[in-house]
């Protein structure tokens, strides 16, 4: 059913908050992938185990490939989960069942995680706001219990297991992926590259497209843009850093959990994203860091932690609305003096 | 990147309308409606609330697609085309209520409107670097008055300044026709006065149509007024002609008072 003035004034994203967004210089956006790269290097000096720098670097490029959607594209997913999840189980399944190469293994299961992507987002890209999320959840659910039914593949409940990877060859070199400094540098490379390339398009004429679109669809479509392919394009790209944090995760855990696939996974992203700062560059890191160490406290305190950490995201939402690192910027625009 | 404007062909129309109509469920927002456009630069729409103004909008901007009728652009049938090729080929629509992009500076605005024709799926050049938009998007910003505004967000511009970014994101394209709902809406005398100025300037360009309420403006202004009325086209001639007509009085009777200022 149609009305007059629904096809014509869509409402805007409502999850993105419409207050001007922090502006800072174009100069230091040339410049943020190398800043994010060298932020970065410093994580395992101050975290107090590897394993949690490595995970801050995985769940850190899986907030930045959902908030690409999110936060630039102002398209509320409840999916990327299946993305992430399907990454990790291609690259395991690759690697322990077909005796790939990793590095190959795990461009199939980001090549896998973008070919979902391209299929939920053209099912899911014509409906809007809660609707999307449901959408997107939904056909998330279906992945999640495709992988729990094909137990020969997977391994079901018991997550997949068996395709340890401890060393992986580089022409003649070859990487001890298990001293735990190698493996950071490993992954922190792929994030690297990631945050390069993710800089770049967001400086592109295709990113002011997407921001364009989030910021008003319907004037957006009158000033000559495709709505409906820039966002199928935003979400396919959105699926791709999302299944290359999943393959990544898959390297560095040697196992995949079911738990990878499911619905509270999706949740991480968006708590991490907002945590840290929709449409920020760097905040999805910040709030990846943020939850992640976080779980780890309140777990040693109480079997509820996951009640701990919803009420400091309410809090988040109710009182830091931009983030951690969107408030950073705002703090450090105003010093300057801009608005 | 921007060819010279074309004056509007005398020859040949550059809009025709036939029997254009639109429904809404039982509900008929538009019917029958036909005209040709492009010897007259500036044409209003007038109508009371209802009238099916913007519908007819809407339907020209390719915002809804029509239920009955055909409607040529340059001699290229659109009835059918997908709203982004409307704006492609050189139709441009500002709206009633401020419709930017809020959290953009109003250079970002501009320079964004620009690029939707130049380039839309570029992942790798730089959008600041892009066939002189950004020098374009400069220049616009200076003609329509915002120059000393440009690094702002547009959310926190003053009103007319918002309205004044909202032709400016119209003109971004340089449409050969610029569709502009009510441009002057909540604007004071002063401001209003700058409006018209432009809305002038502009008309030497190209074919502009415009839906307003104020009626000294349109009669000064406008060159031809269409009335519609419940959906229909009941008058269509010079302001003279419509101040004479005894179809458009009796319509108007009785809400005179609410036109009658400017």
């Amino acid at each position: 059913m149609q009305t007059l003035d629904q096809s014509v004034v869509d409402a805007p994203p409502g999850a993105v908050n419409p207050r001007p967004a922090p502006r800072v210089t174009a100069g230091f956006s040339r410049w943020r992938a190398p800043l994010s790269i060298l932020a970065l290097l410093t994580l395992p000096f101050l975290l107090p185990s590897q394993a949690l720098a490595v995970n801050v670097l995985i769940y850190g490029l899986y907030a930045v490939g959902y908030n690409l959607l999110y936060g630039y594209t102002g398209l509320l997913s409840f999916g990327h989960a299946a993305f992430f999840g399907t990454g990790a189980y291609v690259t395991g399944i690759a690697i322990g069942a077909y005796g790939l190469h990793p590095l190959l293994a795990m461009g199939l299961g980001t090549v896998a995680a973008s070919a979902l992507a391209l299929t939920v987002g053209a099912v899911s890209i014509r409906s809007r706001g809660i609707y999307f999320a449901m959408v997107t959840l939904a056909l998330a659910q279906l992945v999640y219990y495709a992988a729990l039914q094909a137990s020969s593949w997977t391994g079901g409940e018991n997550g997949l297991r068996g395709f340890t990877v401890s060393r992986i060859a580089l022409g003649p070199a070859s990487l001890d992926i298990l001293d735990p400094q190698v493996k950071y540098l490993f992954v922190l490379a792929f994030v690297g590259v990631a945050l390069a390339l993710i800089s770049r398009i967001l400086a592109s004429p295709f990113g002011a497209a997407i921001e364009a679109i989030r910021e008003n669809e319907t004037r957006a479509r009158a000033c000559g843009f495709d709505v409906e392919r820039s966002k199928l394009l935003a979400f396919v790209l959105s699926g791709l850093f999302c299944g290359l944090g999943g393959a990544l995760s898959a390297i560095h855990l040697s196992i995949v959990p079911l738990d990878s696939l499911a619905y509270h996974t999706s949740g991480m992203a968006v708590v991490m994203t907002l945590v840290g700062g929709a449409g920020t560059f760097f905040g999805p890191f910040v709030g990846a860091l943020v939850v992640l160490v976080l779980e780890d406290v309140f777990s040693l305190w109480t079997p509820h932690w996951q009640l701990a950490l919803g009420t400091v995201f309410i809090l988040f939402v109710l009182f830091l609305p931009r983030g951690l690192w969107g408030a950073a910027l705002e703090r450090f625009a105003f010093r300057r003096g801009r608005s | 990147m921007n060819p010279v404007p074309q004056s509007p062909n005398l020859q040949s129309p550059i809009l025709e309308v036939e029997a254009l109509g639109r429904r809404f469920g039982a509900f008929t927002a538009l019917e029958e409606v036909s005209a040709v456009f492009g010897k007259e630069r500036i044409t209003a729409i007038i109508g009371p609330n209802g009238a099916g103004k913007s519908t007819l909008f809407n339907l020209l901007s390719g915002a809804l697609a029509p239920t009955a009728g055909r409607l040529r652009f340059g001699g290229r049938d659109m009835t059918r085309m997908p709203q982004a090729r409307f704006a492609h080929l050189g139709i441009a629509r500002s709206y009633q209520i401020t419709n930017v992009f809020p959290r953009l500076t109003a250079h970002e605005n501009l320079r964004t409107a620009m690029q939707a024709r130049a380039s839309r799926y570029d992942f790798w050049s730089r959008r600041d670097a892009l066939s002189g938009l950004a020098e374009q998007a400069d220049a616009l910003l200076a003609d329509i008055g915002l120059a000393d505004r440009r690094d702002r967000p547009a959310a926190s511009l003053a009103h007319g300044e918002q309205r004044a970014l909202e032709i400016g994101i119209a003109l971004a394209s340089d449409p050969k026709l610029l569709l502009l709902d009510e441009p002057t809406a909540g604007m004071g005398p002063e401001e209003t006065k700058e409006m018209v100025a432009l809305l002038r300037r502009l008309g030497e360009t190209r074919t502009i149509l415009l839906v307003e309420h104020k009626m000294k403006m349109i009669l000064g202004l406008s060159e031809r007024i269409l009335v519609l009325h419940h959906g229909r086209l009941i008058a269509d001639g010079s302001p003279a002609e419509i101040q004479a007509d005894r179809e458009v009085r009796r319509v108007y009777l009785g809400q005179s008072g609410g036109y009658g200022h400017a």
